[in-house]
């Protein structure tokens, strides 16, 4: 099927994090806990990490939203576990400018996340990308 | 009528959108607006702009007139009895915000009892969320059916002797569902409440009489219904718009002001403090007479006919749920559903690469979604001047969406 502006939306490894979330659900006693959401649209999502010594060494998600927000999440756990929190916070800022379109540093491994880069092309899915870097962005600099 | 000959008065329609003709169904979040109100705006910054109720001079004049033109027109259009009745507002949500800070602080207090809906929009849930904290009455929820309506017996359950405020929608953003105003209003008044009515929904599609229904308040936007944003209207019985103070203090509502007193000018002018609306209100007349001259009657005959349509066609799509009423009579035209486990952005997406205009998400209802049982879903709304041939390419687009989503879920 002809859907080619839709194929840079919605990447195959988008699809496999969504159906197969890496890290989906709850860490009991995490130290971070982070519940944010989308007020638009409804898409929720509840962050929790461990951090000992600056290091994020777990990340899980829950919630509920589209497959770009849940990949995102997805993705965004399996990146930041077992970095320190500047390294995440910064990874954050990069996927910033990744949605807004913008050139980015290329010196950090996004692995999975630059599927995400047709996102920019859709303005009113943005916030669907953002949504767990935001809340993990929240959840980090509070224990920096 | 004849939605496709209509069609010509509405020139945002003959575009595409990603490489298709445009089908627009988003109509309940807001309207698209005919030619004959994007010239009377256009005019009236060209030929009539000037500040009301003050000038001596010609301009001043006109514009006046204009504008209290346009309230006789809304008067004319909802039966009210007296232009004092009608009070121009930004929208809906400022008009039950008015009527929950001032009616409601005067005369509910602790004890007393506020009755919604489950069904009902966030501005017709918030406003009296509020008063309920600020005067510590009870915030009352009538239940609904499985098929999303509200049943008189529920009603008369839930409504005492202590309910002071009952605030219903017309009709459902979501569900569609229309309810029977008249019955609720009746059996408010029968336990000494005021009914409050949100027309936002209704407005634009079904015949509006203030005085048939009784009720005690009414509000509705402008931009629903062929007018342009940033004009609403809260009609209000007189004796209760008297008895009411003004949340708004200001120019253009005062009558006498002094160093530590001042007084207030007489209906309903004391509710439109600074400068109005007037453009938007000039907007709105023109919208009412476009829609008097098709018929309200021939738009909700229009509009059945494309839900019953829509409620025959889209269930052929395996996997799509539809929520509601099951008769497209029951329900004006709005078909809220789900396809799958595709969440509702991702249909937007798909539909939209498609030229096709929904909307996804809670819609302003999210206690009605937690009733839904679902986060979320993608709405489909008709105005007078969609056909069936917009619900085949809904459907088709569907049809595409589950698709290409086929090997996901």
């Amino acid at each position: 099927m002809s859907f080619n502006n839709l194929d840079q939306l919605y990447r195959q490894v988008i699809m496999d994090h969504y159906k197969n979330p890496r890290n989906k659900g709850s860490i009991e006693d995490g130290s971070v806990t982070v519940d944010m959401n989308n007020p638009t649209c409804g898409d929720r999502i509840h962050l929790t990490m461990n951090v000992e010594d600056g290091i994020v060494t777990e990340a899980k998600f829950d919630g509920e939203g589209c497959s770009i927000s849940m990949s995102s999440a997805s993705m965004m756990t399996q990146a930041i576990k077992g970095k320190n929190i500047d390294y995440a916070l910064q990874l954050s800022n990069v996927f910033s400018e990744m949605m807004l379109g913008n050139d980015y540093p290329d010196d950090l491994d996004l692995g999975d996340i630059e599927a995400l880069q047709g996102v920019a092309k859709f303005p009113a899915r943005i916030k669907c990308a953002t949504l767990s870097w935001k809340a993990m962005e929240k959840g980090l600099q509070d224990e920096k | 009528m004849n939605a496709k000959e209509l069609r010509k008065y509405f020139p945002i329609l003959d575009q595409e959108v990603n490489g298709h003709p445009l089908v627009y169904l988003d109509s309940a979040a807001t309207s698209q607006k005919p030619v004959q109100v994007i010239e009377a705006l256009n005019a009236y910054y060209r030929q009539h702009n000037s500040n009301v109720h003050r000038g001596v001079h010609t301009l001043g004049n006109r514009a006046t007139d204009l504008y209290e033109g346009a309230r006789d027109k809304v008067r004319r259009f909802i039966n009210a009895s007296s232009t004092k009745e009608i009070v121009f507002l930004r929208g809906t949500t400022t008009a039950l915000n008015l009527v929950a800070q001032s009616y409601g602080r005067a005369n509910v207090k602790e004890g007393d009892e506020i009755v919604i809906t489950y069904m009902e929009h966030h501005s017709n849930i918030i406003p009296w969320q509020q008063l309920a904290k600020f005067t510590g009455a009870t915030l009352k929820y009538i239940p609904m059916q499985d098929d999303g309506t509200i049943s008189m017996e529920d009603v008369k359950a839930t409504v005492t002797s202590n309910t002071k405020i009952v605030s219903v929608m017309m009709v459902s953003n979501v569900l569609g569902t229309i309810n029977p105003i008249e019955d609720i209003t009746k059996i408010a008044h029968e336990n000494g409440a005021v009914m409050v009515v949100d027309a936002a929904q209704a407005a634009p599609h079904i015949h509006i009489d203030v005085q048939k229904l009784d009720c005690d308040f009414l509000a509705f936007s402008g931009h629903k219904m062929c007018g342009p944003t940033g004009i609403g209207v809260l009609y209000g019985k007189e004796q209760h718009l008297n008895n009411m103070e003004p949340i708004e203090f200001g120019g253009e509502m005062i009558d006498f002001v002094g160093l530590y007193e001042s007084t207030w000018k007489e209906l309903p002018w004391k509710f439109e403090g600074g400068t109005p609306i007037i453009a938007g209100a000039v907007g709105l007349g023109a919208a009412i007479d476009f829609l008097n001259e098709i018929g309200l009657d021939a738009i909700e005959q229009h509009e059945h006919k494309l839900a019953s349509y829509a409620l025959e066609k889209l269930p052929e799509i395996p996997g799509l749920t539809i929520y509601g009423p099951k008769s497209g009579k029951d329900r004006a035209g709005v078909v809220t559903f789900n396809l799958d486990d595709v969440h509702p952005h991702d249909v937007a997406t798909v539909l939209d690469a498609e030229g096709i205009a929904v909307r996804a998400g809670h819609h302003c209802a999210q206690p009605l979604m937690k009733w839904l049982d679902v986060s979320a879903t993608a709405r489909a709304s008709f105005y007078l001047y969609n056909t069936e041939e917009d619900i085949d390419r809904l459907a088709a687009g569907l049809l595409k969406t589950k698709e290409y989503f086929s090997d996901v879920f």
